[in-house]
């Protein structure tokens, strides 16, 4: 014990006479975990609340292309401009605008939509009328037919918008197009029949109706949120970010004489690395800490969401300590292996990349391809991830982020072991 | 005659992929007491035979026993009588002399009050008590020589080994160095020492062994060493007539 004392208080004089040490292991994740979260909070705003200006290209000149302004209007996340300088914006000039990044994207309305949508709408009642009063007439119906034709909207995209975007923005146009074309087919059913009582009666309203529930393991309701998303994310990567100075740190420490001397003294490899170990651990409790205090003080202040910690700060700390763990395993493991920081430093900063894509930092595991939903599932972030998302959004107990922790601890006794039994081996040259 | 401390016995190493053996069937035994020399030129096998001494690597062939002691079967156990001193700095540069010492007799299982007036009495005997809370960074060469050389002897060390411990510093350190090896020594620790300073050598060691492309080529005290080669007056005549004049740059 008394050497693994001696060991933590040189491991952590060392760590404060290091200035960039310190600024990588503290200030770096802060920055990261602000900057990503203001972003992804503007990115989600920006499908929700925030306005982008889509240039709409009206070559239909109509009722329907003049509705669909109307209800653009009304969309709070687009604001369409059809001129720019006084001059109506053609196909051409919205395609190239679009293309150049100017504008995000851009909708065509086709020549003559309004005429070709009420002569489908026409035909269609008249038929049904028709039909229902027995005296259909065929010629009258193909008569019309013929003359409607079938349109298309135009929609260019942006080709650096992400998927996300356009799905939410192809979703609002057809539902609009949609909207639009179910009133003009009462339009034209009150200018068939009349005014009659019935028809005022018609309830117009949508019959079916969205309700949003996020259910917990708890039973309590949640309210995600862009900080109770990322911050869970985002500091798990900056622990497990922990890899790099850590494995540097060993791998200096074999570059100096001085892990020759320790070679040579009576204390196996257990204490050269315990002291390291303990003292990353501590650094990443305080990293968790500073991040969870950011996200209840600091960010309602940067216009964010407050940090919910949910109801067992206690659970949340055990996930902290626990996916420390699993990167301090990593870290000495590569430490290990590695002898210079040529090796160590891009390896680990790719493999810290990579286990946060495969972890589900970055992109929802469940919208991964199946053999990289399976690859996640061995990634020890995904672990800490889930066990996080257990805490902060489903509010789940210790039986829930067991499976997790465990899987991280086990995670960390098996590099270290190896990380071990590589040096003895190593050692006999 | 004093018993042996150290014994090896046909003791060969070679290197994964190296063609040749950087130490062939090597035979020595080191006396308790003694101060004794490891002379060679570069590449010779100095450091290889110190380091697996020290446990830092393993032989290929052979057999060392230390105080009776094997490495195979009771590291711990030699570990605890050896003190290494190595031929670079092995001391924390953002860490002054005093953390320094305290670290690594820490690492012994030196208690703290003990500790304490140990590394105060060695700071003081080789002058380096009003610096103990400077860091190392700063030191010179000689200070940080000083330093290593502390840190290598906190636990009383039955035998000492030292690769170098001259090398680069100025007179007074180095005179400093080679009292404070003479006093250890004549307190009873057996010291062994690689030095290519072979004036030196010739003045402290009680014996040399002169190696060569991974051989001893000659083993003796200083004088009788003198004595067998015509025409020597000294030891770097001895090593030059042994050796040869060609020089010894190797990749």
């Amino acid at each position: 014990m008394y050497k693994f004392i001696a060991s933590v208080k040189k491991e952590s004089l060392l760590l404060l006479r290091d200035p960039g040490g310190l600024v990588i292991l503290f200030l770096m994740p802060v920055i990261l975990v602000i900057t990503i979260t203001l972003i992804q909070d503007a990115t989600f705003k920006s499908v929700s609340s925030n306005s982008i200006n889509i240039l709409l290209v009206d070559n239909d000149q109509g009722k329907l292309s003049a509705e669909i302004q109307k209800n653009f209007d009304a969309i709070e996340f687009l604001t369409p401009v059809s001129e720019i300088d006084n001059i109506k914006i053609t196909e051409e000039k919205a395609s190239s605008l679009v293309a150049s990044g100017a504008y995000q994207l851009a909708v065509v309305i086709p020549e003559g939509l309004s005429q070709e949508l009420s002569k489908q709408i026409d035909k269609n009642i008249i038929k049904i009328l028709e039909e229902f009063e027995g005296k259909e007439d065929s010629l009258k119906i193909e008569a019309i037919a013929e003359k409607a034709i079938s349109k298309t909207v135009k929609i260019y995209f942006d080709p650096v918008t992400q998927e996300t975007f356009r799905s939410s923005v192809i979703f609002a146009v057809d539902k609009l197009v949609a909207n639009i074309e179910t009133k003009s087919i009462y339009e034209a059913f009150e200018k068939e029949l009349g005014e009659s009582e019935s028809l005022k009666s018609f309830n117009r309203a949508h019959f079916v109706q969205y309700k949003q529930i996020n259910p917990s393991l708890s039973g309590e309701s949640v309210l995600p949120n862009s900080v109770q998303h990322n911050i869970p994310a985002w500091t798990l990567f900056a622990i497990f970010f922990m890899i790099l100075p850590l494995s540097l740190n060993l791998v200096h420490e074999k570059g100096q004489g001085t892990f020759v001397r320790l070679q040579t003294m009576p204390i196996n490899y257990l204490f050269i690395i315990g002291g390291k170990a303990i003292l990353f651990l501590f650094v990443s409790v305080l990293q968790f800490t500073i991040i969870l205090l950011l996200g209840i003080f600091l960010f309602p202040k940067l216009g964010l969401p407050t940090l919910n910690l949910g109801t067992n700060l206690g659970l949340l700390y055990l996930v902290a300590i626990s996916s420390g763990m699993g990167a301090i395993g990593l870290g000495i493991l590569l430490g290990t292996v590695f002898n210079t920081h040529e090796q160590a430093a891009p390896f680990g900063a790719v493999l810290i990349v990579m286990l946060a894509a495969i972890g589900g930092v970055w992109v929802p595991v469940f919208v991964m391809p199946d053999t990289m939903q399976v690859l996640a599932k061995v990634s020890p972030m995904n672990w800490g991830l889930e066990a996080f998302y257990d805490c902060f959004l489903r509010k789940g107990n210790l039986g829930d982020i067991l499976p997790e922790i465990g899987l991280l601890i086990g995670f960390f006794i098996s590099t270290i072991v190896i990380a071990i039994l590589y040096y003895e081996k190593k050692k006999a040259i | 005659m004093s018993a042996s401390i150290i014994q090896i016995n046909k003791l060969s190493k070679r290197y994964k992929g190296a063609a040749f053996y950087a130490l062939d069937t090597i035979d020595l035994s080191i006396d308790k007491g003694a101060i004794y020399g490891l002379l060679g030129p570069n590449g010779a096998g100095k450091t290889t035979l110190i380091s697996i001494l020290c446990g830092l690597i393993k032989s290929s062939h052979g057999e060392i026993l230390i105080d009776t002691k094997n490495f195979k079967t009771d590291s711990i156990e030699i570990q605890k009588l050896i003190g290494v001193v190595p031929q670079e700095y092995a001391l924390y540069p953002k860490l002054t002399a005093k953390e320094n010492l305290f670290y690594f007799g820490s690492m012994f299982g030196i208690n703290t009050s003990q500790l304490k007036s140990l590394v105060v009495s060695h700071l003081d005997q080789l002058g380096l008590l009003p610096f103990a809370d400077k860091k190392i960074k700063t030191f010179s060469g000689g200070m940080k020589r000083r330093v290593n050389l502390i840190a290598g002897i906190l636990h009383n060390p039955e035998i000492l080994f030292l690769d170098e411990p001259t090398v680069g510093v100025d007179v007074q350190s180095k005179q400093a160095i080679l009292n404070k090896l003479i006093e250890l020594n004549a307190s009873g620790t057996t010291i062994i020492y690689t030095s290519h300073h072979l004036k030196e050598a010739q003045d402290l060691c009680t014996r040399v062994a002169i190696i060569d492309s991974g051989k001893i080529i000659a083993k003796d005290t200083p004088d009788n060493l003198i004595s067998k080669v015509p025409n020597a007056r000294n030891l770097e005549d001895v090593f030059i007539e042994l050796t040869g004049r060609e020089l010894r740059d190797y990749v």
